[in-house]
């Protein structure tokens, strides 16, 4: 070790405050392998420079990733020192003690979760929910909008057809019909000689995809994972009429305003028929946006972004993102605080948000700049605001491949009805629950 | 090339080691020959294949591991063989058995026929249809998404292209009817190759003086190739079958990336659903279960196919 | 062979060699989109309708061996002349390079476990299909029967005692363990396979030897291995085949150190939505081994399967 990087290492120790021998840690992060992982391993060369430690990074493709990093914490592995973990793994890596209770570091550092946006420390940090126990600093905000072709929008001729056919113009929709609607009406348009679609929407079958998509319709109808009142109770909560036309809606939007072939859609999928002009329309995270803006075709000011919009039954959109945890079973624990520590300063976050992160933390999406500083800034903290989360239960993975398979079954192969599907769906959910002696 | 480094090989080895071996009789040879082999299928296979019959009677989930393990005896076993799901996947599997197998082995023998002819170029065109089965099938099921693609792919722009029918108005992965076909198709392009090399082998493998003698006794081409040449080729193909039949059986990869076991359920073989519950649900002694039913099944196919297969060879 | 009644006629060959070329053309169209797309750019690999046309750009490739990240909106232009000609790449699409990709590491670990798995498998299968072959070893079609039958429980049934065994012995994620465990899942194919050879190879030559005072061990490697030579190499062909590309335990069994290219493959994203040029890149060059090993043993392949056992 040189002088210089002497210097920096104990430089980085007195910062961090620890009084240890400057000793540097090799750490390894695990993260989906996805663009905003790419930006992380950007930011985090800041982090090596203070700090004298070296990251490394193990990112695993979405489709594999919580199977992948599931079965090493499962298994007690030291592959990765800090996690950033899907929202729902909270509950079972809290349960199961895969992560380190972060409560006394928070306290020691003065890390207050009171900064970041309520919805992420919620979402991805505590567990039980709504109770002061905290797993995970919120690392990556994340939620499901709308993109559309303002390009599209703005042409005179297809708003004045829009508004013979519809009697209002041809703008963000207020509602989830107009949103159909809309979607309806570039169905197999000729757009520049092209036939083009309405909307790309999650439909993937193998993860979690049609359940991030669909459950935007379900909550704004009406849908509720239990009764308010009384924990784990499902009966006319999960398959309520309400639920049941919600998951008819989105049915119908996949049947009459979705590309063909869009059966086993989700994230990516989803990018490249947007990119690609297929489609006015893309359900997704927010996590695209910035590659949208920088996209040469779509990008540029073509492109505009909305909130889920609301429905009959209320205004909620999916909650997506993660927050970074210290493993359990990593031997470098004090190295994997120094970096949560090192996150969750200011200035790291705001460099992360320009580097396409989306900071949770609030000092930097309530400054006054933050809004007009992208163009889906304000979309995305609007989006924040109404987030709901499926299951974040220990037994979230059992809850969750019955629900791909029913709405799956229902709303892409065409069986049985929407009440079938969410009455087949609370009874699976039962039996798990009863597993799990939750009923 | 490498027979010269073979020869080198048994020229190169050390005095020491073949003195030392030389004294050893055929049985005690024959013991040092086999028993790596056994040791090592034994460690790899067939100890996890206990420990997974030992699994299958408790309730034991590797992702809770706070719970007590219990020993629960054949409820697992009752709980699969009256779900009805697990028939769907099995008509699913069945599905995408008999008919990769059908398909694959009538274009993999004709294809053989006609090679065997021996036109000029046949060893060239031989090398290029065996390319598709090098590939890697997760990257094979991967790209096929993309080739699938009503409106950039490649495969419904073709079928377009040659008969007219508008490339979007069809979806190979979405629709229902077309489903099951897509990954059989994806395999057949796949695997055909491997059909056809072994009805190859067995094509050449027919000695031209019992054709000759059959020319002698003026039967027909016709009645040639059915009383020479698929009586003699028979074993061969049998043989390809059970191979791809054993693979197709265990089927994953290939198809989880390409449909992710969709549209709802249809495409969901055997070792789909097993890999969720045993890697998603963590079920561990409910899969273990699940896995020796499947592995009870093949293995009962397989044996009675085997000694189907040795009468047809003796014959 | 020509000279014999039952050569095809002129005519008849003509019409099989169309026929077999169809169908390669058929059947190769798929593999060439792939080798095309790695060539494309990015908005020409999704364009819509397909393009069959394009310019070619190594867009794909410079995304497969790098990991990119958008240029923070706030940075001022760079100069592109100082550049080599992949930053310039990656410049010109608003992107700068974070850091070196894993493929060029998946690879070398799918080098070393697939060949590594392919050699000791080959090792193991002769000298247990020689002694299967000329040996009297008790059980013999009984323990034949329980090598094939190991092939045929799914990867998935066995993975999770195996993960677990693997982990107990710190065999997760290395080379030592994949390789082992590839070696066996392949043992069976390989014995099946060699011992069919082995049975082929007269046994008179042997016997001479073993007159001329070699012992059955000499006789085994100068006399009996270099006749075996056709057969040890199209089984090492389908071996490697089989290593190379597989993907189950891969995905389940390997995180790091030790994870081959396939999982890593079909994963390959770009900075945003799937970089399609940059998976058919990463395709293409895998499939590149393969074909050369292929290509070079490709006059034991179609002898190598008969699968001597069935016919002498």
């Amino acid at each position: 070790m040189n002088v210089k990087t002497g210097v920096k290492v104990i430089a980085g120790a007195v910062m961090a405050g620890a009084i240890q021998t400057a000793v540097a840690d090799d750490l390894t992060l695990c993260w989906a392998s996805w663009d905003p992982a790419n930006a992380l391993v950007e930011l985090s060369k800041d982090f090596e420079a203070e700090s004298g430690h070296k990251m490394s990074f193990e990112f695993v493709p979405w489709p594999n990733f919580a199977d992948r990093m599931l079965n090493e914490l499962n298994s007690g592995g030291g592959l990765c020192d800090l996690m950033i973990g899907d929202s729902q793994w909270i509950g079972g890596a809290a349960e199961n003690g895969h992560y380190i209770k972060l409560n006394d570091f928070f306290a020691k550092e003065g890390i207050d979760m009171g900064d970041f946006i309520p919805a992420t420390v919620t979402g991805y940090s505590e567990w039980p929910k709504g109770t002061p126990n905290y797993w995970a600093l919120p690392a990556f905000g994340d939620v499901v909008g709308w993109t559309y072709r303002k390009d599209w929008f703005e042409r005179p001729e297809l708003r004045k057809e829009y508004k013979a056919k519809y009697g209002r113009d041809l703008d963000v929709p207020n509602n989830l019909d107009e949103l159909k609607d809309i979607a309806q009406f570039f169905q197999k348009r000729k757009i520049d000689g092209k036939t083009v679609y309405g909307a790309a929407i999650y439909t993937e079958r193998g993860s979690e995809g049609i359940t991030m998509g669909v459950t935007n319709a379900l909550y704004n109808y009406g849908f509720e994972y239990s009764n308010p009142a009384k924990p784990y109770d499902l009966k006319g909560f999960v398959n309520s009429k309400e639920a049941a036309a919600g998951l008819e809606y989105y049915k119908e939007l996949y049947d009459t305003a979705t590309p063909p072939g869009s059966s086993n859609w989700y994230m990516g999928e989803n990018i490249d028929a947007y990119k690609s002009g297929q489609v006015a329309l893309q359900m997704n995270f927010a996590f695209i946006w910035p590659g949208v803006e920088a996209d040469p075709n779509v990008g540029g000011g073509k492109s505009g972004y909305f909130p889920n919009p609301p429905g009959p039954g209320g205004h909620f959109a999916q909650l997506g993102g993660q927050g970074i945890s210290v493993v359990a079973a990593s031997d470098k624990r004090e190295a994997a605080l120094e970096y949560i520590k090192w996150f969750a300063q200011k200035k790291v976050q705001d460099k992360w948000w320009k580097a396409g992160g989306y900071s949770a933390l609030r000092a930097v999406v309530e400054d006054p700049g933050f809004v007009s500083s992208q163009p889906y800034a304000k979309t995305f903290l609007d989006s924040m605001a109404i987030v709901k989360d499926f299951w974040a239960e220990p037994a979230y993975a059992d809850l969750l491949l019955p629900m791909q398979e029913r709405i799956h079954d229902y709303v892409i192969a065409g069986k049985g009805t929407a009440q079938q599907a969410l009455d087949g769906l609370v009874k699976d959910w039962t039996e798990v629950l009863q597993d799990e002696g939750k009923l | 090339m490498l027979k010269l480094l073979v020869n080198k090989l048994a020229l190169k080895t050390p005095r020491g080691v073949s003195k030392h071996v030389r004294g050893l009789s055929d049985k005690k040879l024959a013991w040092l020959f086999v028993s790596p082999t056994i040791i090592l299928l034994l460690a790899i296979n067939i100890f996890p294949l206990l420990w997974t019959i030992y699994l299958s009677f408790t309730n034991y989930r590797v992702n809770r591991p706070n719970r007590d393990v219990k020993w629960i005896d054949l409820r697992n076993y009752e709980r699969i063989l009256s779900d009805s799901d697990i028939w769907q996947t099995m008509q699913a599997t069945a599905h995408f058995l008999v008919s990769t197998l059908v398909i694959q082995v009538l274009i993999g023998f004709t294809l053989a026929f006609l090679i065997n002819k021996k036109f000029k170029g046949n060893d060239l065109l031989t090398t290029l249809i065996v390319l598709p089965m090098m590939l890697s099938p997760a990257v094979v099921g991967n790209f096929w998404t993309f080739l699938y693609q009503p409106q950039i792919g490649l495969f419904n722009y073709a079928i377009s292209f040659f008969s007219g029918v508008d490339a979007s108005s069809f979806s190979m992965i979405g629709d229902v009817h077309l489903a099951p076909w897509a990954i059989v198709i994806v395999d057949t392009w796949m695997w055909t190759p491997f059909v056809m090399l072994i009805c190859l082998a067995g094509l050449r493998s027919i000695p031209d003086s019992i054709y000759e003698a059959a020319e002698c006794d003026r039967a027909s081409q016709w009645r040639q190739f059915w009383t020479i040449t698929i009586p003699m080729v028979l074993p061969f193909l049998m043989l390809a079958v059970l191979f791809r039949g054993i693979e197709n059986f265990k089927m994953f990869d290939l198809v989880v990336q390409l449909t992710g076991g969709g549209p709802g359920s249809l495409t969901t073989l055997s070792s789909i659903d097993l890999k969720r519950e045993a890697f998603e649900k963590w079920k561990t002694g409910y899969s273990s279960a699940y896995a020796v039913i499947l592995f009870v099944t093949v293995f009962g196919l397989a044996s009675i196919y085997v000694k189907a297969l040795n009468k047809v060879k003796d014959r | 062979m020509s000279f014999s009644v039952t050569a095809p006629s002129p005519r008849t060959k003509l019409i099989s060699g169309l026929i077999v070329g169809l169908y390669a053309l058929v059947t190769l169209a798929p593999l060439l989109w792939i080798i095309a797309t790695g060539f494309k750019s990015g908005q020409d690999s999704i364009h819509y309708p397909p393009k069959v046309l394009f310019e070619p750009t190594m867009e794909g490739y410079v995304n497969l061996f790098t990991t990119r990240t958008r240029i923070p909106s706030d940075q001022p232009p760079k100069d592109t002349t100082s550049m080599t000609w992949y930053e310039e790449i990656v410049y010109k699409k608003g992107e700068i390079i974070a850091e070196p990709s894993k493929y060029g590491e998946r690879f070398l670990n799918s080098t070393v476990i697939g060949f590594g798995s392919t050699a000791l498998c080959m090792f193991l299968g002769t000298i247990a299909a020689y002694a299967f072959s000329r040996f009297k070893v008790p059980l013999k079609d009984d323990l034949l029967f329980f090598i094939l039958s190991t092939r045929m429980m799914p990867p998935i049934a066995v993975a999770i005692p195996i993960f677990l065994m693997f982990k107990n012995l710190g065999l997760n994620d290395t080379y030592f363990g994949m390789i082992m465990l590839y070696t066996a899942v392949n043992l069976s194919l390989s014995v099946w396979l060699l011992k069919g050879f082995m049975d082929e190879i007269p046994v008179e030559y042997e016997e001479a030897a073993l007159i001329d005072g070699y012992t059955r061990f000499e006789a085994f490697i100068k006399v009996v291995l270099p006749q075996a030579i056709t057969g040890i190499a199209s089984t090492a062909i389908f071996c490697l085949i089989f290593a190379w590309n597989e993907y189950a335990f891969a995905v389940l069994l390997t995180s790091g150190d030790a994870q081959t290219a396939p999982p890593f493959i079909p994963t390959i994203i770009g900075v945003s939505g799937k970089d399609w040029p940059a998976v058919a890149a990463g395709a293409t060059l895998f499939l590149v081994p393969v074909m050369v090993f292929t290509v070079l043993l490709r006059k034991h392949l179609l002898r190598g399967i008969t699968f001597g056992a069935i016919r002498k």
